[in-house]
């Protein structure tokens, strides 16, 4: 499903992903670790098709085509979805309003009818029950005065709502507590599907607990460093990033 | 007003663009004769428009004194605005459609008409049925289709082309007209006076809700007619009216002077509620063209506890001079102005309000959001004035600006007077961008850019736009997409 091959990455002249490959095909999850700074959220952006993010050298391949080419809402369309780790803030937007039109835009794109408001309500009603959403907040500004874990939660309300073919989550598990990082792991493993992967971004083994991967890879210098199966974690938990690198090394 | 969604408004909009090579959706003409005023301004000029309107003496000689007092001012020009000097001797002052007396039925009007309404997409038929709203549509300067009459009769509230007003309540007219913007207030008031073409009488009286809201669309459509439109409503004691003003323009190269006067009187415990959504051709993104709106708006809160309320929505226009005002008179009467300016390409707008507080708890409330983008020009202008009877005056004023792009400018000029030391004045204001990060995060969920900044401009707006009545508010927000294509690369 997912092909990266030898990715250079630059921002503003200077280069953060350095030689990068990783595929994952439809079915899997795999897990990417890394030390800060390392060009995690880096990669994820250069997924999605954020702007300033110059692909140098190497290339995406999603689904036989090259995901470089596709402006941000186009690979949205196509089923690329983003959980941000930073999710952002648009005051005056309703959450609502906000899911709706985001999903109507992607089902415009691909061709298909819009929902209406009616029906739109009613998913995201259902879909946010089972995050522990609540009604009050898809009434107010979209993540204006969210905690962190809220926020958090309504990335994966999004990703539920827009049922992405990859989906990648930068460190959703970051700032949740222990419930509503049982209940993001919840909707992610309901997710799972063969016809779907998964990337997940991760400092903690915890959450590799919940959501099992069938592969990790670790990045640091803007490379993978090491890859294994879910084992990798634990070795990472008790070595740390700079033994691991220097064993691979 | 239409019931279409967005998705197919903005897919008519592309389609026009594309087929006009223009980013203008409504600039198209109507094939329809005309019958005009030589060229020019004299006495003539005046007396043949009074003489078309089959006008009575008085107002005749009320249009003179104002013709004459008008020779003798200047042009303004402490406005941020610039322009070339216009010269108001090569215009038209007058334009009716040929052969078309004052008609009571739909099916009487020129299908050619209707066709042009249509293409506006305000069906009158669909909105009679759907929206529930009143219409007299003012095609350029007569008045050629008035409906829901019979409703408000019921209710006694008067709704009409202000020409007939002139002739069927002339007592009424008299009373009323120039107390809120006396003839001689400024050169383009005092030009309208002169030459006002049509408008739209209202009259609400005691203790009478008005039972719908009452709508009037404006256009301009013959070349080089210069528009001078006259609005006057009054709200006797207790009664409430809300009034929608929607205005679209088509396509013309020549710069087309619009100075319309509006004057707005709330007796006791009264209110008014005026919601604009102007769209007049702003011109190309060359800015070549577009429509100068010099125009005078001000309410009178002449009763106590009397409420005005200004809404606006200004997209359109090469030049907005606008500051919709509120004279706070009566003890605790309130005014309030909410206002969306968008000045895209090399679009200029001087906008803002007056709050003039004379009477005891007075209270007023501004709020202001403008937006820039390409090498548009866009301040706000705003005047809160408490006099020295006016105890325990309180206003509150919001002003933000967003900018799109590094080539346009947001100025903020408030001028605060205050003779009154029990006075209380907030005034709060911020300039922002649009984020890389918000436009992005948009995208990423499937938004195209366009789309993107659409949401996003319209949440900045949210306060102005919730004051819009419901139908209304659904125009403006397409309208505030439609303004801003082409101002994301
Ligand atoms: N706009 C930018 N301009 C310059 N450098 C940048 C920019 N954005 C990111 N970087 C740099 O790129 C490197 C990788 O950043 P990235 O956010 O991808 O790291 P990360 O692996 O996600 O880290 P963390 O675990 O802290 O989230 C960092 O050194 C960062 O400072
Ligand atoms: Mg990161």
């Amino acid at each position: 499903m997912l092909e990266i091959k030898n990715l250079h990455v630059s921002i503003g002249g200077k280069e953060i992903l350095k030689g990068l490959n990783l595929s994952i095909t439809a079915g899997q999850v795999h897990a990417i670790m890394g030390p800060n700074g390392s060009g995690k959220s880096t990669l994820s952006y250069v997924l999605a098709g954020r702007a300033g993010y110059d692909i140098t050298q190497g290339s995406i391949t999603y689904n036989g085509e090259d995901l470089g080419a596709l402006p941000p809402e186009a690979r949205a369309a196509k089923g690329v979805f983003l959980a941000m780790q930073y999710p952002v803030e648009i005051p005056g937007v309703t959450t609502m309003m906000f899911l709706k039109s985001a999903l109507n835009a992607q089902r415009r794109a691909r061709g298909e009818s819009e929902l209406d408001a009616i029906g739109v309500l009613k998913t995201v009603r259902r879909k946010a029950a089972a995050l522990n959403v609540s009604e009050e907040m898809l009434k107010r500004a979209l993540n204006v005065g969210f905690s962190g874990g809220e926020k958090k939660r309504l990335e994966i309300l999004q990703m539920s709502l827009f049922e992405p073919k990859l989906a990648i989550l930068d460190e959703t598990d970051s700032g949740l507590d222990i419930d509503a990082l049982k209940l993001v792991a919840e909707g992610v493993n309901a997710l799972r599907d063969p016809a779907r992967a998964m990337l997940v971004i991760t400092h903690y083994q915890r959450l590799l607990d919940y959501i099992v991967p069938d592969r990790i890879h670790v990045l640091a210098g803007g490379r993978i460093v090491a890859e294994g199966g879910k084992e990798l974690a634990l070795e990472l938990e008790a070595k740390g990033y700079d033994q691991i690198v220097k064993d691979a090394a | 007003m239409s019931s279409a969604a967005a998705p197919e408004i903005n897919k008519q909009t592309k389609e026009t663009v594309a087929a006009l090579g223009e980013k203008y959706k409504y600039g198209f003409v109507t094939d329809i004769e005309m019958t005009r005023a030589p060229k020019g301004l004299s006495e003539d000029t005046v007396r043949y428009i009074s003489a078309a309107k089959n006008e009575p003496d008085w107002m005749l000689e009320w249009r003179l004194a104002a013709y004459r007092r008008w020779v003798q001012m200047k042009e303004p020009d402490w406005a941020r605005v610039h322009y070339p000097r216009i010269d108001y001797q090569n215009a038209y002052y007058y334009a009716a459609p040929k052969n078309t007396p004052l008609k009571k039925s739909l099916d009487e009007v020129d299908p050619k008409l209707l066709e042009t309404y249509n293409k506006l997409g305000i069906p009158l038929n669909e909105q009679m049925a759907l929206a529930g709203v009143a219409v007299d549509a003012v095609f350029d300067s007569v008045s050629v289709a008035t409906t829901f009459t019979d409703k408000l009769n019921e209710a006694g509230v008067i709704f009409c082309p202000i020409s007939e007003a002139i002739r069927d309540y002339p007592d009424m007219v008299r009373k009323y007209l120039g107390t809120v913007v006396p003839v001689s207030d400024n050169f383009f008031a005092t030009l309208n006076s002169a030459v006002f073409s049509d408008g739209t009488f209202v009259y609400v009286p005691k203790g009478v809700r008005c039972p719908m809201e009452l709508s009037t669309y404006f256009r301009i459509n013959a070349s080089e007619t210069g528009q001078f439109e006259r609005t006057l409503i009054v709200a006797e004691e207790g009664s409430y009216v809300s009034y929608l003003e929607g205005c679209t323009a088509p396509k013309r190269d020549e710069n087309q002077l619009h100075a319309a006067v509006v004057e707005l009187v709330a007796l006791e415990a009264a209110e008014i509620k005026y919601s604009t959504v102007q769209n007049w051709y702003p011109g190309d993104e060359n800015g070549l063209g577009g429509i100068y709106n010099f125009v005078t708006k001000r309410g009178d809160c002449r009763g106590d506890r009397s409420k005005i309320s200004w809404t606006q929505v200004e997209t359109g226009s090469a030049i907005t001079w606008k500051y919709p005002s509120c004279i706070l008179r009566g003890d605790d009467s309130v005014g309030e102005f909410y206002s969306i300016a968008i000045a895209n390409h090399y679009q200029q707008a001087d906008t803002g309000t007056k709050m003039i507080h004379l009477g005891k708890n007075t209270r007023s409330r501004i709020i202001s959001k403008g937006i820039s983008a390409g090498r548009a020009q866009n301040t706000y202008r705003g005047l809160v004035s408490v006099h020295a009877r006016a105890e325990n005056a309180r206003n509150f004023t919001q002003c933000d600006s967003l900018l799109m792009g590094g080539q346009c400018g947001a100025h903020t000029v408030p001028y605060i007077e205050s003779r009154n030391s029990s006075a209380r004045i907030e005034h709060e204001a911020t300039t922002s961008k649009i984020a890389e990060d918000q436009l992005f995060y948009c995208q990423a969920r499937g938004l195209g850019a366009e789309e993107a900044v659409a949401l996003i401009v319209n949440g900045f707006c949210k306060e102005v736009l919730q004051q819009l009545p419901m139908e209304f508010a659904v125009e403006a927000q397409k309208l505030v997409g439609i303004s801003l294509e082409g101002s994301v690369g």
